[in-house]
């Protein structure tokens, strides 16, 4: 292990570490690169981050290292890209993802009691994670899903047309495990 | 949630209620991919002229006439062209993108080939929000059925046209939406937009020419290479062509996706009969922002009996903007102070950082809102929120700044009794 250090999320961010990836999603990143002029490989990054977060839980430290020399960039050039946006996860979320939208046709319509509903039930508040790590509540913008509001996306599934016992069978369907 | 075209036959929604209509062969059995056969024995100028005289605006919110946007491409570059199709559906209160590309995709990539085939194109990107990640593999696997079958790839049709089609995705970033932020994105950047000119079409994504267009705006060109662009405009009005689609959310019985005529009459007929009217009987319709939450806020008084036409001069004539077609419906439980602060707040997080006004300015909106919420509100409030705007309209860096101002400019104006209430609550007046 090189030098150590924090950045603003707590996260020991400097590793020289690489992450060793299956040579299955070795293939699956290279399928990405495809898509892309040959010279131009740094536009797949989003796309392997998701790969990166998926695989490794959040993007770290050693994911990074991988994406940088896998696409011949700059470290920076990776960890810049992957803090501009906000569905990349800068440090380890729940096995549950559960994301609230929190604007408007979803708050006009119940989200503040849906949230509250989802915090009381988990005895966490928006941001945290639950200790057994099952489940991270996060309250976000606006997923696209106003004509069915309220609504969540827990990790890709979105989950439309809320209420508090939809909200609680689901809830108990994740917990038990199915 | 309501599907469905009134006042007109369902064009863009034609293929929502077919069973398996994302599918090569329903599509085809639809009459899919005649409007590209057509096309491709047609010159370029034909195409492009037709989309011209379809009087066809770019969906996506700006209303840019797209047949003048494809005209801009140059003809002879020796680089590489692009087209770039807008699928970052992430203005609150729009969400009709995404059931176009859920159920039909391959009108999008009909669309996509269609530009390409008079534009030179050989290679198009479609740029997902990357919540929609399930739509990628509807997608991906359309396109690999288009391939199939020898209309994507190479010499397409036989023909010497050769063009790839390829899905790529976001990963949260509202600004992405806005078209440069979006080429830097593509390109696997930050989310920062571009300096404009170069504008996109001669210097896009890798400084080569390129279209971005948003998803609607594809679909509905082989609806116009088929119809004749004449004829598609007539559906609706002269200088607003054509049919479009609505997102409707908020405080009514039916909200949904609904396909309307341009020039459709009224908004007031609109909301109360066709949506359904209001969510609740007893409680009566106080704001309604008519084109995502970007546009300017309306109040009751100038949509009931003021007789206001959906269609780009109509809602500017009535106080507004069609910008995305999003309409968010609010009754009169809802407190615009709160719901102006919610915009704010997502114009804040959304805000890229890249220039100053809209960074700090969304930032310091947002402040004041929390204070007045905590029961800290001022008279001189209202005056120092116009004033912040003041800063970030026209002055930022892309028109993120102008979006976050327009809300809060048109509340406080629209809905006084709304502010005094907050602001006055410490006067005793």
């Amino acid at each position: 292990m090189a030098s150590v250090a924090t950045d603003y999320t707590n996260q020991v961010v400097y590793t020289d570490e690489v992450a060793d990836f299956s040579p299955e999603i070795v293939e699956e990143m290279r399928a990405h690169l495809v898509k892309y002029p040959a010279d131009r490989k740094r536009s797949a990054l989003i796309p392997l981050l998701f790969v990166v977060q998926r695989e490794r839980g959040y993007i770290d430290n050693e994911g990074v290292n991988f994406l940088a020399k896998f696409l011949d960039l700059e470290v920076t050039d990776v960890w810049e890209t992957a803090t501009f946006y906000s569905m990349f996860n800068m440090r380890p979320v729940g096995k549950y993802h559960i994301q609230v939208c929190k604007t408007l046709s979803c708050r006009i319509l119940g989200e503040p009691e849906i949230t509250g509903h989802i915090c009381d039930r988990l005895g966490i508040k928006p941001g945290e994670t639950t200790e057994d790590g099952l489940f991270t509540v996060t309250r976000v913008e606006c997923l696209g899903s106003c004509g069915t509001a309220p609504m969540m996306q827990i990790g890709f599934d979105y989950h439309e047309d809320l209420t508090i016992e939809k909200v609680d069978r689901l809830l108990d369907t994740l917990k038990a495990g199915k | 949630m309501e599907i469905k075209a009134i006042g007109c036959e369902p064009l863009q929604l034609k293929m929502m209620h077919v069973k398996d209509g994302h599918t090569l062969k329903v599509y085809e059995d639809h009459g899919g991919y005649k409007s590209l056969k057509k096309a491709m024995n047609m010159s370029s100028d034909d195409i492009i002229n037709e989309v011209k005289a379809s009087a066809l605006r770019g969906r996506g919110g700006a209303g840019f006439p797209t047949g003048m946007k494809w005209s801009f491409v140059p003809r002879d570059s020796p680089k590489p062209k692009y087209i770039v199709c807008n699928a970052d559906e992430s203005e609150p209160g729009t969400f009709k993108d995404r059931y176009l590309l859920e159920r039909d995709p391959h009108a999008l990539i009909e669309g996509m080939l269609i530009g390409a085939f008079a534009l030179g194109v050989e290679t198009c990107y479609i740029y997902y929000r990357g919540e929609y990640n399930y739509l990628i593999d509807i997608m991906d696997k359309a396109i690999e059925e288009a391939r199939a079958a020898n209309l994507v790839g190479r010499n397409i049709l036989g023909t010497d046209f050769s063009c790839e089609i390829y899905t790529h995705t976001g990963a949260g970033a509202y600004i992405c939406g806005e078209e440069t932020a979006l080429l830097s994105s593509l390109e696997g950047f930050r989310g920062h937009p571009r300096m404009k000119p170069p504008f996109p079409a001669i210097e896009g994504v890798y400084a080569c020419p390129t279209v971005v267009n948003n998803v609607e705006t594809l679909t509905s060109v082989p609806q116009i290479i088929e119809m004749g662009g004449i004829a598609w405009r007539d559906l609706g009005t002269e200088k607003s062509g054509g049919t479009k689609l609505w997102s409707v959310s908020g405080h009514v019985k039916k909200p949904g996706v609904y396909e309307l005529p341009m020039g459709y009459s009224d908004m007031e007929k609109f909301i109360m009969e066709d949506c359904g009217g209001m969510l609740r009987d007893d409680k009566k319709l106080k704001a309604v922002i008519p084109g995502g939450s970007s546009v300017y806020i309306m109040n009751a008084d100038q949509i009931i009996g003021k007789n206001v036409t959906l269609d780009y001069e109509g809602l500017v004539e009535g106080g507004s903007m069609v910008g995305s077609g999003g309409f968010i419906v609010m009754d009169e439980t809802v407190d615009v102070v709160d719901s102006t602060k919610n915009l704010t707040e997502f114009y804040r997080h959304e805000s890229c950082g890249w220039c100053t006004p809209c960074r700090e300015g969304t930032d310091w909106l947002v402040k004041i809102f929390n204070r007045v919420a905590d029961g800290g509100g001022r008279p001189e409030d209202a005056q120092l929120l116009l004033d912040i705007c003041d800063n970030i309209e026209g002055k930022s860096f892309c028109p993120l700044g102008d979006a976050a101002a327009w809300p809060i400019q048109s509340a406080v104006k629209r809905f006084p009794e709304d502010f005094k209430k907050h602001l006055f609550q410490n006067t005793g007046i």
